[in-house]
C-alpha cells in the first residue's frame, strides 16, 4: 500500500473514493505517525479515540450514502485556539489548563460536519502571541526540518504545532489562525502551504480571541489544492459572529485552472528590506520569473506606508488583546489562584496564569488605551492603519494580486531572538500589512535556503478574492515543484 | 517614552496582574523599548485621516429580539471553580 501519510488531501479523497483504502486505515497511519513524532511536541491534546470513531463513522457513511464532502474521512489537526466540545482547549496558556468547552467553534464544527477526522489539538504560542512557538505553556514545538548542524529549529508561530504536524506527515491538514502572520510565517518555516482568508470569510465564533479586528482562521496543508478544499469546508457566513461576511462560499478548487495569462501581479518595492538575505531576494526574483513565464504581467507598485505596519500592529493587537484577555480572572473558568480579596484573586490568578510575552502585551495594551495616552498611541495607530489599507486599495486598481516573500529569513534555532521582543516581532514584517487591511494571503513553499531549509513566497489578493490568490499560488507551486521533505519525524 | 517603576506598577494594577517589586525595573525597561519603537509612527502625517477600527465595512446586522438559547446552567458552570447552588463563587466582597 502507498505511504498514506505522504498523500495530499486531494489524493486521499481519490483513494477513499476508489476504495483503495479506508478512512480507518488512513487515520491509523496518522495516529502511528503522531505517536512516532511525539518529540516534535506538535500536539497539546491527542484525541485518538475521537479520531478512530470519526473514521469508522466516515467509512460507514461512505459505504451507505457516499461522502459528505471532500474532507470526509480526512485526518486533521485543530489548533488549540478553537474551542472543541468536550475536548480540552488551552490556547497554549496555563490559565486555561483543564478548560473543557461545552460548545464547538463554528469553524471546527464546520470541518467535523464535513466529515473531517480530528487527531488532536495542536500546540501554539500562548494566546497565539508569538512567531516561534516558544511561548506555549505546554513547551516548544520543534520544526521537523533540521539545521545543518543538527540544532533544533523553531517552526514559526503562532500556529507552529499545526505547521509542524502537517510538514511531518502527522496530519493531512490543520487549522491555523492568523492575526499578524500566524498561518503564513510558520507555513514558510515548515515548507507547507498556509492560507489566511479575507477577514470575515471564516467565523471567529468559538475561537479564543486575541485581537478581534485581525484574527482570522485558515487552512494549513501540503498543497494549494488542499488549501482550497479545506477552506471550502471551513468558510461560510455565521450569524453568531457579527463580523462574519454574508457572502457565498465559492468552489475554491475550481479556481485552480492554471491560467494566469494576463493576470496583473504587483511587486511592492517597499518589501525589499535593507539587510534582507540575498537568498530571499533571489527566491522572490525567481517567483516573478515563474509567473512571467506563465503569462502574467509583472508590474512594480508602491505601498508607501509598509514600514509603519509593524509598529501599528504592535499598538492595535496588544490593545485589543488587553481587552479580550480581561475575561481570564479566575471566576468563571480556568485557573484560580486564591487571594485575600477579589482584586487580589484576579491579580494572583493572572500573574500565575499568563506567561511573560502575554503579560508584556497586556501591559502595553493597557497603557496605550489608558487615559491621556489613547489619542497619542491607539488613535494614531488606527489612523496609520487606514493609510495602510488605503495603500492596498489604490494598488488593487492597477493589479490583481501582489507577490512578496513570506518571511525575512528561514527558520532559526530555538533560543535565538529571544532576548529582544522587537527582533522577534520583525519576523512578521511581510505578513502584518495584509492583516491590518484584512486581505487574503497565502504562503507557498518555493525553494530552499543555503542551509537546506524551506523558504516561502507570499501572494496577497483583493478582499474576498481568494480565488485569484489560489489560482496564482497553484501556478507558482507547479513551477517551483517543491518536493523536499523534512528528514526527522516525517 | 520611558516608563518609570511607578507607572509600570500602575499599569499592572489596571491590568490586574501582580508584579513583584523586583520585576518592576526590568519590566519598565522592556516596555519602554517597545514604546520607543512604536513611536516611529509620530513620523507619519495622519492629519485628517479617519481612524480605521474595522476592515468590515458594514453596519452590524440585527436580529429579532428573542431568546434563542438558555436552560443550560450546568454547562455554564461546568468549568467554574467551587460553584455553589448554581452560582459562581468569589472571595467575600462585602463585610
Amino acid at each position: 500500500m502507498t505511504d498514506l501519510t505522504g498523500l495530499t488531501i486531494a489524493e486521499a479523497r481519490d483513494g477513499l473514493n476508489s476504495k483503495e483504502f479506508s478512512s480507518t486505515e488512513l487515520t491509523e497511519a496518522h495516529i502511528t505517525a503522531m505517536e512516532d513524532a511525539k518529540g516534535l511536541n506538535a500536539f497539546i491534546t491527542e484525541t485518538q479515540d475521537i479520531a478512530r470513531n470519526a473514521a469508522m463513522a466516515s467509512d460507514g457513511r461512505r459505504a451507505k450514502d457516499g461522502p459528505l464532502s471532500a474532507m470526509d474521512g480526512i485526518p486533521i489537526g485543530i489548533k488549540d485556539l478553537f474551542c472543541t466540545k468536550e475536548v480540552q482547549t488551552t490556547a497554549g496558556s496555563h490559565i486555561l489548563e483543564g478548560f473543557i468547552p461545552p460548545y464547538e467553534s463554528t469553524v471546527s464544527g464546520n470541518l467535523l460536519d464535513a466529515g473531517a477526522v480530528m487527531l488532536g489539538k495542536t500546540n501554539l504560542d500562548e494566546f497565539a502571541m508569538g512567531s516561534a512557538n516558544i511561548t506555549s505553556y505546554y513547551g516548544n514545538v520543534i520544526n521537523p526540518w533540521k539545521a545543518d548542524d543538527g540544532k533544533d529549529l523553531v517552526p514559526g508561530g503562532s500556529s507552529g504545532g499545526s505547521a509542524a504536524a502537517v510538514a511531518a506527515g502527522i496530519a493531512m491538514g490543520a487549522t491555523g489562525t492568523d492575526t499578524g502572520g500566524s498561518i503564513r510565517q510558520p507555513a514558510s518555516f515548515c515548507g507547507i502551504v498556509g492560507l489566511k482568508p479575507t477577514y470575515g470569510r471564516c467565523s471567529r465564533w468559538g475561537v479564543v480571541a486575541f485581537a478581534s479586528s485581525l484574527d482570522q482562521a485558515g487552512p494549513m496543508t501540503r498543497s494549494v489544492r488542499d488549501a482550497a478544499i479545506m477552506l471550502g469546508s471551513m468558510a461560510g457566513h455565521d450569524a453568531k459572529d457579527s463580523t462574519s461576511a454574508p457572502v457565498e462560499t465559492p468552489d475554491f478548487e475550481k479556481a485552480l485552472d492554471g491560467d494566469v495569462r494576463g493576470l496583473k501581479i504587483g511587486i511592492p518595492k517597499e518589501y525589499r528590506l535593507d539587510g534582507m538575505p540575498d537568498e530571499i531576494e533571489k527566491l522572490w526574483q525567481q517567483g516573478i520569473a515563474w509567473l512571467k513565464d506563465a503569462g502574467a504581467d509583472i508590474i512594480d507598485v508602491s505601498l508607501p506606508h509598509t514600514e509603519y505596519a509593524l509598529p501599528t500592529y504592535y499598538i492595535i493587537a496588544p490593545a485589543e488583546a488587553s481587552a479580550n484577555l480581561a475575561r481570564y480572572d479566575g471566576v468563571r473558568y480556568g485557573l484560580r489562584v486564591p487571594g485575600d480579596s477579589l482584586d487580589d484573586m484576579y491579580a494572583n490568578t493572572r500573574a500565575e496564569g499568563f506567561g511573560a510575552e502575554v503579560k508584556r502585551r497586556i501591559l502595553i495594551g493597557t497603557y496605550v488605551l489608558s487615559a491621556g495616552f489613547y489619542d497619542a498611541y491607539y488613535r494614531k495607530a488606527q489612523r496609520v492603519r487606514k493609510q495602510i489599507a488605503d495603500d492596498f486599495t489604490s494598488v488593487y486598481q492597477k493589479v490583481d494580486a501582489l507577490l512578496t516573500p513570506t518571511a525575512p529569513s528561514a527558520a532559526f534555532a530555538i533560543g535565538e531572538k529571544m532576548d529582544d521582543p522587537v527582533a522577534m516581532y520583525l519576523n512578521d514584517v511581510f505578513t502584518v500589512p495584509a492583516s491590518l487591511a484584512g486581505l487574503p494571503g497565502i504562503s507557498i513553499p518555493a525553494g530552499l535556503s543555503s542551509s537546506g531549509l524551506p523558504l516561502g513566497l507570499q501572494l496577497l489578493g483583493r478582499p474576498f478574492d481568494e480565488e485569484t490568490v489560489l489560482k496564482a499560488a497553484g501556478v507558482l507551486e507547479g513551477a517551483a515543484a517543491f518536493d523536499a521533505r523534512p528528514g526527522e519525524g516525517g | 517614552m520611558s516608563l518609570d517603576k511607578e507607572t509600570v506598577k500602575n499599569i499592572a494594577y489596571l491590568a490586574r496582574i501582580k508584579v513583584p517589586e523586583t520585576d518592576l525595573e526590568p519590566l519598565a525597561g522592556e516596555l519602554s523599548a517597545i514604546l520607543d519603537w512604536v513611536e516611529q509612527l509620530d513620523k507619519v502625517d495622519t492629519e485628517g485621516v479617519e481612524p480605521l477600527s474595522s476592515v468590515v465595512d458594514v453596519t452590524l446586522p440585527q436580529r429579532v429580539d428573542e431568546v434563542t438559547d438558555g436552560e443550560c446552567q450546568d454547562k455554564v458552570l461546568s468549568n467554574a471553580r467551587d460553584p455553589e447552588d448554581g452560582f459562581y463563587t468569589v472571595p467575600k466582597v462585602v463585610e
